[in-house]
């Protein structure tokens, strides 16, 4: 399936698929246990230069301690990291040509926001004139100039965060490790940072590797994401992919919403099967790895399940008939939870396109679902 | 507003409380100025004890000792503290820590008679003399575990992600702890030298049992002193040692009362973000 990011189309970016292309951060089969606990386990992952890359996953997965393992504060338990080629076991933090955005952005508090910015360059011996003239286009940048000579204790926590983000870029790194970087921003300045962000990585032409918890900022920022859980990769894929084929029960669930049926394949032709459940058979385009008797999952979105009052057109497949169980009413659009006759609950997400419909449906209605053969996928694990 | 906690009885017993504690140091620094040579008889006001202690030279001189090993012992004590409040909060995994914590705490619930009386063996035994510094040895090591206590408190709530930073930024370990660890925990490595200085200053027990000839310090002189009678010249010298002490104790409460502000103010930044 040929399922690209917007922001890899803008950029004509995929290296992803250049079987030639060079991976530029290689996790080779890398696990890290804290005692008997394995909190990254047997994990392999490549990137590649100049690409945004998310990684995704639940509290405690292992994101911080993958950045904080390619960054120099963990060693790998085994396994190897590579950095352009160059393993990078044994090489300490200071020497890692990597910069680090913190989760709890560990600005020095008794540094002024330009000390903090022109700390990393001091490290490199740079000429100071060139450190303030640095210094300045980073403030520019973030928008921070009238705050130069501030403490960090007397800055709001989006300003905070924005040192944080100059202070890691100043030095032009080669790999941007960002953990987290906009959790402690309200939603508004999340979104507009988002693009500054990719605006930036775009600018400087860096490669930046950023931890989230939030699936919307993973899909709008990354080229690929990765989707871990427990300290393992699920999927890796680009954000459309992962939303419209996901890979596993575990990865579709995780990401947005989704309907699951289960169900035994009946029927497998070419680029076909039918799938029989309880109460709904189902035909469909996207038989993935489906076998002829298996009990497998097709999973659908709810915004690609359709409503109504009266029967579709062909009844026989792709549709069942329910009562309307729950409403829940979010502005944009309205999310119908319809209990099948089989017992089932399915959502369905209608958009608000009109202010007030004709024929609203509405608790204890009648009422009948349906989708189209492609709009679904089959999952077999 | 709360007002309700200022009862009567509270008044009372805070009234009570400070009299208790205050009224016999306030009673000597009002007979530090008494013109009289009768410490108990009130003969009008005067400084002229305080002019006669510059000519008491055996005050003058115990006074430069103890000057002279107060400032070497809490400069001392306070590097070795903070060397061993690092070790304890940084390397949680070397053999026998659990022992060293213990060590370097004991000092603190010592009783100060065997401290002083064990030092003083050691220092017998390995034929040390006696006088200024073997005090100072003494001072170095009791007062370095009160240093290591008030770095320690400091250090386990130092966020190590800034080390972590600086590194991650390209400074090496040593540069790292000069540049960002030892700033950030200044005040309290202040608060630790002015405890160090203090407890050097006033002390008496361990200073008697590792002095020797010709160290006599402001304290054992006093006390010897004292035994002889009260004398006025006495009420003055200690006078003197209130104001110094008073002095230390407020400095370090305000470097402290600052630091608290400072956190305050962070936290509320951090609450509004
Ligand atoms: N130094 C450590 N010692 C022991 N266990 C640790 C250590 N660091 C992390 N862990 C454990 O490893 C697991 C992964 O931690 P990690 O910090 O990587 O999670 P995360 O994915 O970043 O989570 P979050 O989204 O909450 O930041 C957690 O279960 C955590 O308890
Ligand atoms: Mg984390």
């Amino acid at each position: 399936m040929a399922l690209q990011s917007l922001n890899s189309i803008r950029r004509g970016f995929e290296p992803w698929n250049d079987p030639a292309a060079r991976p530029y951060i290689h996790f080779d089969r890398v696990t890290k246990k804290f005692g008997d606990f394995a909190a990254v386990n047997d994990l392999s992952l490549t990137i590649f230069e100049r690409e945004f890359f998310a990684l995704l996953g639940a509290s405690g997965c292992g994101k911080s301690t993958l950045l904080r393992m390619l960054a120099g504060f963990e060693e790998p338990t085994s396994g190897r990291i590579l950095l352009d080629g160059q393993d990078l076991r044994g090489v300490p933090p200071y020497r890692r040509p990597v910069n680090m955005m913190f989760q709890s952005y560990a600005l020095f508090p008794h540094m002024t926001v330009e000390k903090n910015i022109a700390f990393g360059l001091k490290q490199d011996g740079m000429p100071a004139a060139d450190i303030a003239a640095r210094v300045a286009e980073m403030l520019r940048l973030v928008k921070l100039e009238e705050f130069a000579k501030r403490k960090p204790h007397q800055l709001s926590g989006g300003q905070r965060q924005r040192v944080a983000l100059a202070r890691s870029v100043a030095k032009r790194p080669k790999v941007l490790l960002l953990d987290e970087p906009l959790g402690a921003l309200d939603k508004k300045l999340r979104e507009e940072t988002q693009f500054e962000l990719m605006d930036l990585q775009q600018d400087l032409g860096l490669t930046f590797l950023v931890v989230t918890h939030d699936q919307e900022e993973a899909m709008t920022m990354a080229d690929r994401i990765a989707i871990l859980d427990k300290g393992e990769v699920m999927q890796v894929a680009t954000p459309p992919e992962i939303y419209e084929a996901p890979g596993s029960r575990f990865v579709a669930d995780f990401v947005g919403s989704v309907n699951l049926f289960q169900g035994q394949v009946t029927r497998r032709d070419a680029g076909r099967a039918e799938i029989a459940g309880p109460g709904l058979v189902i035909h469909t385009a996207n038989p993935g790895d489906a076998e002829q008797g298996k009990t497998v999952h097709y999973a659908i979105r709810p915004e690609k399940i359709r409503l109504s009052s009266f029967p579709p057109e062909n009844a026989r497949a792709n549709a069942a008939q329910g009562e309307i169980y729950d409403i829940a009413y979010l502005g944009d659009v309205t999310i119908y939870n319809v209990k099948l006759d089989s017992g089932q609950i399915v959502k369905s997400t209608v958009i608000n396109s009109q202010r007030s419909a004709d024929d609203p449906l509405t608790w204890g209605d009648r009422a009948w679902i349906a989708f189209q053969p492609d709009s679904g996928v089959v999952l077999t694990r | 507003m709360n007002t309700g906690g200022w009862s009567r009885f509270n008044i009372a017993s805070v009234t009570l409380g400070f009299a208790f504690l205050y009224l016999p140091i306030l009673l000597l620094v009002i007979y530090s100025f008494n013109a009289s040579r009768l410490v108990t008889v009130w003969g009008g006001f005067s400084t002229q004890w305080y002019a006669a202690l510059l000519q008491n030279q055996g005050l003058l001189d115990a006074a430069w000792v103890t000057l002279q090993v107060a400032l070497v012992s809490a400069t001392v004590a306070t590097v070795l503290g903070t060397l061993a409040a690092l070790a304890l909060t940084r390397y949680t995994r070397f053999r026998g820590r659990i022992l060293f914590s213990g060590m370097v705490f004991a000092p603190l619930v010592m009783p100060e008679v065997i401290t002083g009386l064990s030092l003083l063996l050691l220092f017998v035994a390995i034929g040390l003399d006696r006088g200024m510094l073997t005090v100072t040895l003494a001072h170095i090591t009791f007062a370095m575990c009160f240093v290591a206590v008030v770095v320690q408190s400091r250090l386990l709530t130092f966020d190590r992600s800034l080390e972590e930073a600086a590194m991650d930024l390209g400074a090496t370990p040593v540069k790292t702890f000069f540049a960002i660890t030892l700033p950030v925990i200044a005040p309290a490595i202040i608060s630790g030298w002015m405890l160090a200085f203090t407890l050097s200053l006033d002390d008496l027990v361990i200073a008697s049992f590792t002095s020797g000839p010709g160290a006599t310090t402001l304290p054992m002189k006093i006390y010897s002193q004292v035994r002889l009678g009260v004398t006025p010249e006495i009420n003055a010298i200690c006078t003197i040692l209130i104001a110094i002490v008073a002095t230390g104790v407020i400095i370090a409460s305000l470097v402290n009362k600052r630091r608290e502000v400072q956190r305050l103010r962070d936290e509320q930044a951090a609450g509004r973000a």
